[in-house]
């Protein structure tokens, strides 16, 4: 008998108590927790997200698309990056006065090669207000996961409010289960030494976050 | 490496070395009381907590109650995804699995992020004698593993070592292992996490082969999510070219959408975080992005068993957030090595007896490591009544009755007159001894008692009766004691041995 065989059949001798009647769909589940906690106009929404980022000490920005090049040319020299590594579908203008090397991010690059980029940027899938985490889905704008995570510093752009939803029940649902999902919460971080809490282990140490206003109902 | 828990003694024993050691006592302290209030604070922002857990616990039981039908049903998602789906009856054949996937690569190294499956398989243990040696990668799991040590708590496995000591671990160990330690490496804790994560760097960027768990299982899209915070779960996830989870059965949940109530819960109830730093979901393999090949290991080793138990059943909604050792008084004092496992505190002092059996020494003495204080019911995000659960074990080993083991049902014998019986005495007076413990557990009763069943369903009613009564839990304790034990004389000798 297959490994299978003998699970699947403990697991239907185990509930023999269950009635034979009950589908897989039962016994109900009530789901009367809130969608969203609380009410916010689309700014304080906003708001929220950029307060629980900069709690979990994410560094947040907010630009429009006109001073956006500037922005990330800003805080690329400040950082000292001299090289960056873009996702292919990256709008070309985000880095257009930024003075660094750009390296694409390629199928054939190695983890070795990516160690040595200084930066990386990026837009997002999405955001969550109540948690303060972006989402990254891979998309042409996010590239492999890989770059996001090799590099020791990540400026990641978030379109307000399009991209911005309220709580996770908000978000699961504009989430492609198919698609390799990352959410961030801050950079990373460990308690592990006497529960000292230590911010940057093996993720990128530094997360800027950059709200870029514009989208439709922005005000 | 001596990453097995074979041969420890039963808890009493096990727990006594703990509580001497006045050090290991202070950092469990001072770490349970921290999370503690964090997660307080946590958990009180959101208003719906409440509706979340019982959500949370119905999602899981209705799981459970079709688990073939989730599992079928995972099975095809994963390998319509690109996937490879094995099953294991037990730790052998998922070691066995898994070593032959290593060996197939012809790889002797393998990275891997934290996962309490692979602990309970003493799956390091046996990829070493196949000649491939795994490294963890979880800081505080590093630590464990330089230390050549057991972990002692669900999410900081290292609470039992300070600093001072982490870096006596690291200088020593590390160049053992790969990069050693700067030699004037301080004991800040900053610094301590920079030498970690040199030492690993080199392994993630030229690892091929990664290892890890889940912490749950998606059945209608086949997608797998791992919580974590310090990045070393995405490097294992999405370096290595070959990716081999070894996951739990009882961890899949039916939809896409139930994953809104666990992200939820499970991160203010773990890491008292709104949301832990990383979250990383994948389904199957993806073109050009992580792994090129990934195997799923369903694991049962005594999860049916416990499926079996209709009062025990519920033990398999954990979600291993860890919060029920955070809040118990025997888990502060005793220390997590006592309980003999990778389930350390009530989970798993009714997770072991339940996966094993409770026919060794030490696994029936866990149920009587417990006041019973309820404290581990109100934090469980998934409603676990661990305390219904204790009592309900406790009366199989005194009394046997009918269980599953390895599959097949067949009826146990009371405990009476054996070495089992003897270790759950010795449990049970080493809790009625410690003075702190019953203060502790009464602190909690008084203030939780109005969310507490009013009685126990089943079996465990008479104690239950006895226990909704304004009495302190020792009192209740003694006479449910006496009630089962028929002597009415309590081993006085454990009593006043707490210092
Ligand atoms: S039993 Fe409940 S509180 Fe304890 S680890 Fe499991 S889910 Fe968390």
């Amino acid at each position: 008998m297959s490994g299978r065989d003998v699970v699947l059949g403990r697991v239907r001798r185990a509930l023999a108590d269950v009635p034979g009647g009950e589908g897989p769909g039962g016994p109900p589940v009530v789901r009367d927790y809130r969608r969203v906690h609380g009410s916010r106009t689309t700014a304080e929404t906003v708001d929220l997200l950029a307060g629980n980022l900069a709690d979990y000490r994410a560094i947040v920005h907010r630009s429009d698309a006109e001073g956006l090049p500037a922005l990330i040319g800003r805080l690329l020299a400040e950082r000292g990056a001299r090289t960056v590594v873009v996702p292919p579908g990256l709008e070309r203008s985000w880095t257009a006065a930024a003075d660094v090397r750009l390296v694409e991010d390629r199928a054939s690059s190695t983890p070795h090669e990516l160690d040595a980029v200084d930066s990386v940027v990026t837009g997002c899938a999405l955001a969550l207000a109540e948690t303060g985490t972006i989402v990254l889905d891979a998309g042409p704008d996010q590239g492999r996961r890989r770059i996001t995570l090799i590099p020791d510093h990540h400026l990641c752009v978030v379109r307000v409010p399009d991209q911005v939803v309220g709580s996770v029940p908000e978000a699961l649902p504009r989430l492609s289960p198919g698609r390799p999902l990352t959410w961030i919460s801050g950079p990373s971080a460990t308690s592990d030494i006497e529960l000292d809490r230590v911010e940057g282990v093996h993720g990128p140490r530094t997360l800027e976050v950059i709200l870029l206003a514009g989208g439709a109902g922005a005000g | 490496m001596s990453g097995t828990y074979l041969g420890m003694p039963a808890f009493p024993k096990a727990a006594a070395v703990s509580t001497r050691d006045s050090r290991l006592r202070a950092n469990l302290a001072h770490a349970t009381r921290t999370i503690r209030d964090k997660r307080a604070r946590a958990v009180a922002e959101l208003d719906d907590w409440a509706q979340l857990r019982a959500a949370g616990a119905a999602v899981k039981d209705r799981t459970l109650r079709h688990l073939d039908h989730y599992l079928e049903q995972l099975e095809a998602a994963v390998t319509a995804a690109g996937g490879h789906v094995h099953w294991a009856a037990d730790a052998k054949e998922a070691n066995r699995i898994v070593t032959a996937l290593v060996r197939e690569t012809g790889e002797h190294e393998v990275v891997k992020v934290k996962s309490m499956a692979t602990q309970e398989i003493g799956l390091n243990e046996a990829l070493a004698e196949a000649g491939i040696r795994a490294y963890e990668t979880d800081l505080a799991e590093l630590i464990v593993q330089l230390g050549d040590d057991l972990p002692s708590h669900i999410l900081v496995p290292a609470i039992h070592r300070n600093r001072a000591e982490i870096r006596d671990i690291f200088r020593r160990e590390m160049g053992n292992w790969g990069r050693p330690a700067p030699d004037d490496l301080s004991d800040s804790p900053a610094e301590l996490a920079e030498a970690a994560r040199r030492h690993l760097r080199e392994k993630f960027l030229s690892a091929k082969v990664g290892i890890s768990g889940a912490n749950f299982m998606v059945a209608e899209t086949g997608t797998l999510v791992v919580v974590e915070s310090e990045g070393n779960g995405r490097m294992c996830l999405t370096l290595p070219q070959t990716l081999i989870s070894v996951v739990g059965i009882e961890k899949v949940v039916p939809t896409w959408q139930d994953l809104e109530i666990f992200l939820q819960l499970l991160p203010r109830s773990s890491t008292a975080e709104r949301m832990n730093p990383y979250t990383s979901t994948w389904t199957g393999t993806t073109d050009g992005d992580g792994p090129e090949s990934f195997h799923l290991v369903l694991l049962d080793n005594g999860r049916t068993d416990t499926l079996a138990d209709t009062v025990g059943r519920q033990a398999l909604r954990c979600i291993r957030c860890s919060a029920c050792l955070n809040v118990c008084p025997v888990y502060e004092r005793a220390g997590g090595h006592a309980y003999g496992s990778p389930y350390p505190g009530p989970i798993g002092a009714i997770i072991t007896p339940q996966l094993r059996g409770v026919e060794g020494t030490l696994e029936a003495s866990l149920p009587y490591a417990s006041s019973l204080c309820g404290a581990c019911y109100e934090v469980c995000p998934v409603a676990i009544d661990i305390p219904e659960v204790l009592v309900h074990l406790r009366e199989r080993v005194v009394e046997g009755g009918p269980v599953t083991r390895g599959g097949a049902r067949t009826v146990l014998r009371p405990a009476r007159g054996h070495a089992a019986e003897r270790a759950a005495m010795r449990a049970a007076g080493w809790v009625l001894g410690h003075p702190g413990v019953l203060r502790a557990g009464m602190r909690f009763a008084a203030r939780t008692r109005k969310l507490h069943p009013r009685r126990l369903p089943g079996p465990g009613r008479a104690w239950s009766d006895t226990r909704d009564l304004p009495a302190v839990p020792a009192e209740s304790f003694r006479d449910w004691w006496q009630r089962t034990r028929g002597t009415g004389s309590v081993p006085a000798k454990q009593a006043g041995d707490e210092k």
